[in-house]
């Protein structure tokens, strides 16, 4: 193999990436446009019309729908970003942190979908809380009639977004503080004399933030779209925009289809809006903070209060995940269990032998999917990044927005016209078609995870190693592989729960035949029955629990003589 | 059997030029061919019972049939309905995903009217003999004829499951529930329209309402709709303050609303199926203080039905799965409450000795009311009903207004 053809096979990489997202992304807007704009002939839609648009209109809970969906995104993802800051700033090196951060695996891992069905049942007036406090307490020998969960404001739900999305915030932060300098940029700061808090926030923040910045459109972009936790914790009297898309997409009036596309392509506008807001208020940030920093403070005083509002978001986060998996756990083991008990009469072992052998073939299934789906995405995007570092050009602002769309159309709208696209391809069923759907939402995660952290590796490293006679290929699998590992296998780590996670794009494109433990599990969900989403749960969570602490165990071993590769 | 003649020059009309399938009433080369046939059944997968009873059923068509039945576990029949439309739009027409869908109602009549239905198959199953299709509502799905086009399976009527503890005696109206509310705000609530429990709740009360159920059997827009529908949006006006957390929320399914009543949260909640609240005492997910009781003029009942789509690879595994759903044998287990504790669809008094005795050997369970206790049947109103009242429900109690 010569040098020429290797350099030529990587170069088609890129082109290979945005191939592999182009199609499916072109086919999930056009099934969502051709519908929207009334189109759509297997359910009566043969011409253009506003008529989608009109029913969506007419329908009555639009507004709060829509205002829902928005002001949760926004307040979840600006209360988890806050929350990440305050505890990496007040806290990052402490003990309390390092024990936080020995929970990040677990928190990553649970399910949202089992996250938002423990935290209910923690919180819930009959719910486990309750139980432990009553009639002892609380003088209740029956549940008060009070509206926590699903209340009108979304306040459940965003509680629960935030618990679930500050440690993926957290783990992005960490894989980017390594190319942030952060020691020595606090060394400066604490030199100025300036408070913990204030300091890293003026000094480390923006360096942090650079590069999460599209995990954290991510967020705003799922916060505002999700579906399953909405459904849990949040309102129904109208419920999330997004939720009622789902809806609609599930009536079985077919032209309901129709108004769900245009529901689904008011749902895209607003996340681009958000977006755009959020956008905006960084700037906002960025010039206030400017004033700040040249205003001299320390910001001394307030390192107690902030360090503790740190902490506590830290903890909320831990046990809100950690409670509900809990929940999870007790359920899956319960006898019959009525309010006002604190535990389960008695313990039933029965719906673990009921549903281990199920959750045995489940598991294969989804392992050999999320492995080949990570695999194949660590391969493109390396090859991208790797691209980009030796030919000087990064991928084109617009090029990255659209390897990014699979994660900002809503997942309802934009996956039926993937279906139909890999039917006529003739590609339907199978877990070959799977994978390749799972692709299109995993590769952006992983480049959202890796690429970053890849392009603040100090090139410096590259001419020092070129400079001694190492071939562009011996420097990227020698020198940049090596000490991106730990970015590296976080992105694989995010890369397999994405991939368990997928629930829609498993059931259309498998055509119901694959069946993973989330289609499992989300099936049995539906039942409401408690100790099968128990089972079925846990089991969920620790599919992705081990790759999860994989990537954070395997860096601190084969870095433990690499001190400056420690974080 | 008149009925399984008459249908089969229909049947020759419409299947066989299509694919040169097999004619349904061939038995003998239905079964031929379905030999080594695997037949995806998309089926809801909501609950482990039902999912279980799947399971067995694949045995028994494995072993007598050498039909391999792989259960598709749905959170909502929609999605199978989907799969099939999308598969018409792209073409395939030959070999869908789904061979067997669980369906009934607006499902039912949404896949008849775009023609994704293969049949009419059901009539002509051996089977069909022993079905009550006197009795039962078993040849109209929510008023819409079958006309063979699915086969039923399973007779699901409404009761209302009641906690003995908090609320000892059943209530015979619609008026006594409101009643009762009112005397015990926050106790009771019902599903969120437009799931398919919730407008049952609303479609029961209305029934209770009005004084005149045939223009209910009519399309609502040949009735004069508003005035039909007034009571109900009177009735609703005093009932729903008087609902668990005032009607500002609501369970988003039976399932769901069954939780609550094991929590404690209420203490009367609507079932579609009179055996639920035995199974669910049998495996700890009700109290075994619940008790179910009916209305006293009546309350609706349904079918459930399974259907092939127009482009199932295996139609003739499908039917033989449909066929061994309608045996004595699997409608026996069916009504087990250990089981499923499912309403059969066939004419247990016409039935040899033999299935005869198996039927009234069962114990019905604790909680589940004999066939007379049920009382009067009434049947369902026309979908159309369905889809206003639940419209003008979201636009009432659910728009945040």
């Amino acid at each position: 193999m010569t040098a020429t053809s290797r350099a030529g096979r990587l170069r088609a990489l890129p082109a290979l990436t945005v191939l592999a997202m182009l199609g499916p992304v072109a086919a999930g807007l056009a099934g969502t446009l051709l519908p929207a704009a009334g189109l759509h002939p297997a359910a009566g839609g043969t011409g253009l019309s506003l008529g989608p648009l009109r029913s969506l209109l007419d329908w009555p809970g639009l507004a709060a729908a829509a205002r829902l969906s928005v002001v949760t995104g926004l307040v979840a993802t600006a209360l988890a970003l806050g929350g990440v800051a305050l505890l990496l700033a007040g806290w990052a090196g402490t003990r309390a942190f390092r024990a936080l951060e020995r929970l990040l695996s677990p928190l990553l891992s649970v399910p949202h979908a089992a996250m938002a069905f423990g935290l209910a049942f923690l919180v819930a007036p009959s719910g486990w809380v309750s139980r432990l406090v009553s009639p002892w307490l609380t003088g209740w020998e029956r549940p008060p009639d009070i509206l926590i969960v699903q209340d009108p404001w979304g306040l459940a739900l965003i509680a629960g977004l935030v618990a679930k999305e500050m440690p993926f915030l957290l783990l992005m932060s960490l894989a980017a503080l390594g190319q942030a300098d952060a020691r020595r940029r606090m060394q400066v700061a604490t030199a100025l004399g300036h408070g913990r808090v204030a300091g890293w926030i003026k000094a480390v923040f923006p360096a942090v933030y650079a590069q999460i910045r599209l995990p954290v459109y991510v967020v705003l972009a799922y916060s505002m779209s999700v579906v399953d936790a909405a459904m849990i914790l949040g309102p129904t009297t109208p419920p999330t925009l997004s939720v009622q898309i789902v809806r609609w997409m599930g009536d079985p009036d077919l032209a309901m289809r129709l108004t769900a596309a245009a529901g689904a392509l008011l749902q895209l506008g607003l996340v681009i809006a958000a977006l755009g807001l959020w956008r905006a208020g960084e700037a906002v940030v960025a010039a206030l903070g400017t004033r700040w920093i040249a205003r001299g403070g320390r910001g001394r005083a307030a390192d107690p209060a902030l360090r503790a509002i740190g902490l506590g978001a830290g903890i909320f986060s831990a046990a809100a995940v950690l409670g509900g998996l809990a929940c999870l756990g007790v359920w899956s083991v319960a006898g019959f269990w009525g309010f006002p008990d604190a535990l389960p009469d008695q313990l039933d072992t029965g719906s673990w032998s009921r549903h281990l052998p199920g959750i045995a073939d489940a598991a294969g299934t989804t392992a050999l999917i999320a492995a080949a789906a990570t695999a194949a995405a660590l391969v493109l995007v390396v090859g991208c990044l790797e691209t980009e570092h030796r030919r000087g050009v990064a991928l084109s602002r617009r090029g990255l927005w659209l390897i990014y769309l699979p994660l900002l159309v809503p997942q309802t709208a934009f996956l039926p016209g993937v279906q139909t696209l890999l039917l006529w391809a003739g590609l339907d069923s199978g877990i070959g078609p799977v994978t390749l759907a799972h692709l299109v939402f995993v590769l952006p995660y992983v480049f959202l995870s890796l690429g970053d952290p890849w392009r603040a590796w100090d090139p410096r490293h590259a001419v020092v190693a070129a400079a001694l006679g190492t071939s562009p290929v011996g420097v990227l699998w020698r020198v940049r592989l090596p000490m991106l590992l730990r970015p590296i296998l976080t992105a694989a780590a995010v890369a397999i729960a994405v991939s368990v996670g997928q629930y829609l794009p498993t059931l259309l494109v498998g055509g119901g035949r694959v069946a993973t433990l989330t289609t499992e599990a989300v099936a049995l969900a539906s039942g409401g029955d408690r100790r099968a989403i128990g089972v079925w749960g846990v089991a969920q969570t620790a599919a992705v629990m081990l790759p999860f602490a994989a990537a954070l165990a395997v860096p601190a071993l084969v870095w433990r003589n690499r001190r400056g590769l420690h974080v | 059997m008149i009925r399984a003649v008459s249908a089969l020059p229909l049947a020759l009309f419409l299947a066989a030029p299509a694919l040169g399938q097999t004619d349904p009433a061939d038995w003998e080369a239905v079964t031929d061919r379905a030999e080594g046939q695997t037949v995806y059944w998309h089926a809801w997968g909501g609950s482990t019972a039902t999912n279980d009873f799947i399971a067995w059923v694949a045995e028994q068509v494995a072993d007598r049939h050498g039909v391999t039945l792989e259960h598709v576990k749905l959170a909502d029949t929609a999605d199978a309905v989907t799969r099939v439309l999308s598969e018409k739009q792209a073409g395939e027409d030959a070999d869908g995903a789904v061979d067997l869908i669980w369906i009934n109602g607006p499902n039912f009549a949404a896949m008849k009217e775009q023609d994704l239905l293969f049949g009419p198959f059901a009539e002509a199953l051996p089977n069909w003999q022993y079905v009550d299709t006197d009795g039962k509502a078993v040849t109209t799905d929510f008023t819409v004829p079958t006309e063979g086009y699915e086969a039923p399976w399973a007779m699901a009527q409404v009761v209302l499951m009641h906690d003995t503890e908090d609320l000892p005696e059943p209530l015979p109206s619609a008026e006594a529930i409101l009643d009762w509310a009112e005397a015990n705000p926050g106790r009771f609530t019902y599903p969120q329209p437009p799931d398919f429990l919730g407008t049952t709740f609303l479609k029961q009360t209305l029934i209770e309402l009005t004084d005149d159920n045939e223009t209910l059997m009519k399309p609502a827009d040949a009735a004069d709709y508003e005035a039909v529908v007034a009571p109900l949006w009177d009735y609703l006006d005093a009932l729903t303050p008087a609902l668990w957390r005032q009607g500002r929320a609501y369970p988003a399914t039976g399932p769901a609303q069954l939780q609550l009543l094991a929590d404690d949260e209420i203490d009367l909640a609507i079932s579609f199926s009179p055996g639920e609240a035995s199974t669910a005492i049998a495996d700890n997910r009700l109290p075994p203080s619940v008790r179910t009781f009916v209305l006293e003029d009546g309350t609706l009942g349904n079918a459930s039905f399974v259907a092939i789509p127009y482009n199932s690879g295996s139609k003739e595994g499908a039917m033989v799965v449909a066929n061994f759903l309608m045996s004595p044998e699997a409608q026996v287990r069916a009504q087990d409450p250990d089981v499923l504790g499912y309403g059969t669809v066939l004419d247990v008094a016409g039935l040899p000795e033999a299935d005869r005795a198996a039927f009234e050997a069962l114990d019905l369970g604790i909680a589940t009311l004999s066939p007379e206790e049920l009382g009067t049947v009434q049947p369902e109103p026309h979908p159309s009903w369905m889809t206003r009242i639940a419209d003008e429900w979201t636009r009432r109690y659910a728009a945040g207004q």
